[in-house]
């Protein structure tokens, strides 16, 4: 059977020689297919005597697997070198920016607030809002500032009608809380405030948040710990925290709570005075007057309550020196955030 | 309140030093704003005497003096101040001396004539702003003593921020006693002697409103001396409390003030009706004139004094024109009354005025104070221009005095309120070092009574405020609160979920003052009235905003002007309407302008369009759950393009809000030359997510036919698409429309719509006569209700 094996010689040659998938795919059927030189020698076994035909069919189906296993090999390696052209036709610059990646993002004041709304909530407190435009009961009377009280000249109030204000603080929820629930009540009052005043360290419109725990067996030492825990978590930081007493109608006894410094950890600089204190909240015991107003028994129930400026708390966190840059809304100060 | 150091310690036996005093202020309450040299550093300047004094040979304005300095020989000094005369006392600044503002004084010729050294005004010693001549010193004084010493300069002006309810703090006495308490140090004892009289002159003096002035005390003080001048140290003293003297008998009454902490007040006897004064509400359309000639028309809400003639003064606020002292005053009538904080109250602030009396008696001044004050101020009066004192005279109403309450104060809710077990002595020690009185003591409980300058005192809460002070809040415990773990509802997170969703889409978030100019209100809703605030910062900030549109279109205002050409905003926050009771309502609004998406080398750079911004709100809606509650139909708003406006409303047909195109009118105004797209959602009409019920997925397959219909122009979208829902029975499981056209092939008041319809069923496997006959239904409603044909028939 030379002719054989010249044929396997010729169809390996002419696979060696095949350079695309479909010149393979000819060859393949140039000797597998149906009409194929290969496919023809068995075809032709009939024609030799019966004892022939064993050996000589071994040896066709032998050059045919010799065939079949020349082409598979061909055809990976065209496959891989098809890929590996693929490949280097797809390679693409993948430093390049990806498509429409940008995303908004949250004003300042709004993450501030976020921040320290959720370390209340984490513990329980629950979060209300109130009116803006507020009446004087609930602004001030309720919190134990009478007409004509010199606390009110604190404020420096805007009015809307005679019996209408602009809210001067959170305080005022409070009261409307306390007025719809009984204790215990524990709560957060993030909002907006308004106060008649504009200048480099004051903006008419900026934000506090109020707290107000009222329970059964609250103390001063309660409101301390609350506190303090509060300002270094919000810091991030171990900081020293300083109660000083102070005055608000609605809390007996009060206190202003000062940080040390954030600027210069107290050394004395330009930020705090050269105090190395920086003022940060005023807080205090529910008077017993608000609860009393709210119906409820300042002999069975004490409660605390504190409220901080979120502008002033926002600017010692990020650094920002000009209050006013909170309500420009200059797009090249909110992307910082 | 505005003192000198070197005063108090002479009413505190303590020596400290100023840092230490200033953290004691502060830590007891009383904050330190500010601490200050009573003057700046200068040195070489010593008590002059001018002993000679001729004209300049070449200068009218100036005078060649020989001023005596306490060396051998008088040296040549030329001098330009009007009042340089013979035998006046004046600061002499030597060759060598630096005063503030970096001044060296040499030998020097003026106008020719030598010149070795400088007589120095208050200004040029940084003393006062008063440079209109030399500062005129005591007599008295050494020529050639340092001037620091001398005036006992080496002084700090100590400035605190008193809270409203220490009144008594409001006069060095006050502070004194507050800061032997709480250092812990003696309180020097300051008796002050009555005065005997030597005439017996009296001014009758009655009070008619009691409740609003239960106590005024008064003397007569006949033959003044309208020569004397106020001495160097009282005017150093009333100098660093923040004072400048004015006349003698007005310094002393403010020193006195200053003092003790009692306003008091001088009128020039002559001057007042001789049968007496009263004291009484204002009748109403009486005026009063003030010193500078501001009329005053009084309400009876006003406490005046008055006299048979005319009103004399707005009772602890200020006194009127031509009743008061002056340079020709001879006999002198002084007040020192008592008036309640309420009959001061917000008086002063009606008419615009604030003055040091007002600020005290508003805050409550010691009702045991006026005697006291009178005879001090009798006695210092005295000593500078002499006189006949008449006798004090006292009219009170005892009854209207409210006599000092006892304050309860029970162990068990002291040690409650501060987490702290005080002992029973320590409690009495604190308490009493202010001032308190024991009244009675039981095993649980104390009584005490405040003193008449503690009338801030009147509740446990009180008391036991004071002694967390006194013995240092810092020093007390610290705990958490043992809360209750309680579930509650959380109305927080849809608005953290609204603000999230729109920051993914690029919107980055404002916040806008609430109230805004009231012509880009009026723009916005069309000219409704807003709220207007009474006492506006500004006229641009003096309404309410009635939609967060103007607050959006100002930000985005400031943002153009700064070459930002995409911008994406949205604010949350409330609106306000109908008025001071009206709605305040929790709104969300946005806008857009610019570019779809940023700058990119992959980015579209179409612009913006109605419809992108309809599908960020639609986007949001379909993250808060409730994109199939919300619908959305042509409207009109004032702010909006009438073509390109969409009203959001709710499945009763409430009105949720808005979006659109800015109107060309609103955008003319506000100088925008390119398209800017709103919208507003009313937040607290949205409603709420429906729970998502499940329904069972199909196992057979979906068919997808595509038809392209052409219909007039205006029909709508929602129309055709509702149409098709309706006619294509069950198995329509979606249409989508995914091609608008016209123009070319399409005739000119048509247009086509291309629509995806897909077709499913939940129990078989739809067959292509099923899916005919629906598709046939559909173009069958289609043509019925819009004469809708299928495209290229």
């Amino acid at each position: 059977m030379d002719n054989l094996d010249t044929v396997v010689a010729e169809a390996l040659t002419a696979v060696a020689d095949a350079d695309t998938l479909a010149a393979l795919e000819a060859v393949r059927v140039g000797y597998l297919g149906k009409k194929g030189v290969l496919t023809a020698l068995l075809q032709g076994l009939g024609t030799l005597a019966p004892e022939q035909r064993p050996a000589a069919g071994a040896s066709i189906n032998k050059a045919k697997v010799a065939v079949q296993e020349g082409i598979e090999a061909r055809r990976r390696s065209l496959a891989d070198a098809d890929i590996e052209r693929r490949l280097a036709a797809e390679t693409i610059d993948v430093t390049l920016p990806g498509r429409n990646a940008e995303v908004g993002g949250l004003h300042p004041i709004t993450q501030t607030l976020n921040r320290i709304q959720d370390f209340f909530v984490r513990v329980g407190y629950q979060v209300e809002e109130g009116p803006e435009i507020e009446d004087d009961y609930h602004n001030f009377e309720a919190l134990n500032i009478p007409a004509h009280h010199p606390a009110r000249a604190m404020h420096d109030t805007f009015y809307i009608d005679a019996t209408h204000v602009l809210r001067t603080h959170t305080s005022p929820v409070q009261i409307r809380t306390l007025e719809r629930q009984a204790p215990p009540v524990r709560i957060v009052c993030p909002g907006r405030v308004y106060r008649c005043d504009s200048d480099l360290t004051h903006t008419p419109m900026f934000h506090q948040v109020e707290g107000l725990v009222v329970d059964r067996d609250i103390s001063f030492a309660d409101l301390r710990g609350t506190v303090d825990q509060f300002l270094k978590a919000f810091f991030e930081t171990d900081l020293p925290v300083r109660f000083r007493p102070s005055y608000f109608p609605f809390t007996e006894p009060s206190a202003e709570v000062d940080i040390q410094c954030t600027q210069c950890r107290g050394a004395g600089c330009r930020v705090c005075k050269q105090s190395g204190w920086l003022e940060v909240m005023g807080c205090g015991m529910v008077h017993p007057n608000v609860l009393a107003n709210c119906g409820i028994d300042p002999e069975n129930f004490t409660g605390f309550a504190f409220g901080m400026g979120v502008e002033r708390l926002a600017m010692l966190r990020h650094g920002v020196g000009d209050l006013r840059l909170f309500f420009e809304n200059d797009l090249r100060f909110l992307q910082q955030f | 309140m505005k003192f000198s150091k070197a005063w108090l310690l002479q009413h505190v036996d303590i020596e400290i030093a100023t840092p230490d005093l200033v953290a004691g202020l502060t830590m007891a309450g009383l904050e330190v704003d500010g601490v200050e040299p009573a003057a700046p550093p200068f040195t070489n300047v010593v008590v002059g005497e001018i002993v000679a004094i001729e004209p300049h040979p070449d200068a009218d304005q100036l005078r060649v003096c020989r001023v005596g300095a306490g060396g051998d020989a008088p040296v040549q000094v030329v001098c330009g101040a009007p009042n340089a005369r013979l035998g006046l006392k004046a600061p002499f600044a030597q060759i060598g001396a630096r005063l503030p503002g970096d001044l060296t004084i040499k030998a020097a010729r003026l106008r020719g004539v030598e010149s070795q050294g400088m007589l120095c005004s208050a200004a040029e010693l940084g003393l006062s702003s008063d440079q209109a001549g030399l500062l005129e010193l005591p007599a008295d004084l050494r020529a050639g003593t340092d001037l620091r010493a001398a005036l006992a300069l080496d002084d700090e002006v100590i400035e605190v921020d008193l809270t409203p309810n220490r009144g008594d703090c409001l006069g060095v006495r006050g502070l004194a006693r507050e800061v032997a308490a709480v250092m812990g140090a003696p309180l020097r004892d300051f008796p002050v002697a009555p005065v005997p009289a030597t005439i017996a002159d009296a001014l009758p003096i009655r009070l008619n409103a009691a409740g609003a002035c239960p106590r005024y005390a008064g003397r007569i003080i006949r033959a003044i001396d309208p020569e004397a001048k106020t001495p160097v140290w009282m005017l150093e003293r009333l100098r660093r409390g923040g004072i400048r003297g004015i006349h003698p008998v007005v310094d002393v009454t403010n020193y006195v003030m200053l003092e003790l902490g009692q306003p008091m007040h001088g009128f020039d006897l002559g001057r007042l009706h001789d049968t007496g004064i009263e004291v009484r509400h204002a009748r109403s359309g009486e005026t009063l004139t003030l010193l500078d000639g501001n009329v005053l028309e009084l309400d009876d809400g006003c406490l005046v004094i008055a006299d048979a003639q005319r009103t004399l003064a707005l009772a602890g606020i200020m006194g009127g024109r031509g009743s008061g002292v002056d340079a020709q005053t001879r006999d002198v009538f002084l007040e020192s009354a008592h008036f309640q904080p309420l009959a001061v109250a917000g008086k002063a602030r009606q008419f615009g005025l604030h003055t040091d009396s007002s600020h005290r008696f508003e805050r409550g001044v010691d009702p045991e104070l006026p005697l006291r004050a009178l005879e001090r101020a009798t006695a210092l009066l005295l000593e500078i221009t002499g006189g006949k004192p008449g006798p004090a005279l006292v009219a009170e109403d005892n009854g209207a005095l409210a006599a000092p309450g006892v304050i309860q104060l029970r162990g068990t809710r002291l040690a409650q309120q501060l987490r702290l077990d005080f002992a029973p002595a320590r409690v009495k020690t604190m308490l009493a070092s202010l001032g308190l009185e024991l009244v009675e003591e039981t095993p649980d409980h104390w009584q005490f009574r405040a003193p008449s300058w503690r009338f801030d005192l009147g509740i446990e809460a009180d008391l036991i405020e004071e002694i967390a002070r006194i013995h240092g809040y810092n020093n007390l415990p610290s705990a958490t609160p043992v809360l209750a773990p309680e579930i509650g509802p959380s109305r927080q997170r849809d608005l953290a979920g609204i603000r999230a969703a729109l920051v993914q889409r690029g919107y980055r978030e404002v916040i806008c003052y609430s109230f805004v100019p009231p012509e880009i209100a009026g723009l916005v809703t069309g000219g409704a009235p807003a709220i207007p605030v009474i006492n506006p910062i500004s006229a641009a900030m003096s309404v309410m905003r009635p939609s967060l549109w103007p607050g959006l279109l100002l930000a985005l205002r400031h943002n153009l002007n700064r070459q930002q050409e995409r911008v994406r905003l949205f604010e949350t926050g409330l609106r306000f309407g109908g008025g001071p009771d009206g709605e305040q309502r929790m709104t969300l609004a946005g806008l857009i302008t610019g570019n779809r998406e940023p700058g990119g080398w992959a980015n579209a750079r179409d612009q913006v369009d109605f419809f992108a911004l309809k599908g960020d709100v639609e986007a949001l809606l379909a993250a808060l759950g409730i994109g199939a509650r919300v619908s959305g139909e042509r409207g009109t708003h004032p702010a909006l393009h009438p073509g390109q406006c969409l009203r959001l409303r709710d499945d009763g047909d409430a009105t949720l809000g808005h979006l659109g195109l800015l109107s060309p009118v609103v955008a003319r105004a506000l100088d925008f030359d390119q398209p800017v797209f709103l919208f507003e959602l009313a937040l607290d009409r949205l409603p709420g997510a429906a729970t998502a019920a499940f329904r069972s997925l199909s196992r057979f397959p979906a068919v997808r036919r595509d038809i392209a219909i052409v219909v007039p122009r205006e029909v709508t979208a929602a129309a055709v698409l509702d149409t098709v829902k309706r006619a294509s029975g069950e198995s329509l499981t979606e249409a989508r429309i995914f091609d608008v056209y016209h123009g070319e092939h399409i005739e000119n008041n048509k247009k086509s719509i291309a629509i995806g319809l897909t077709f499913q069923d939940s129990s078989r496997t739809l067959e292509d006569s099923d899916v005919q006959s629906a598709e046939a239904a559909v173009l069958e409603a289609l043509a019925a209700g819009f004469g809708a044909r299928l495209r290229g028939e």
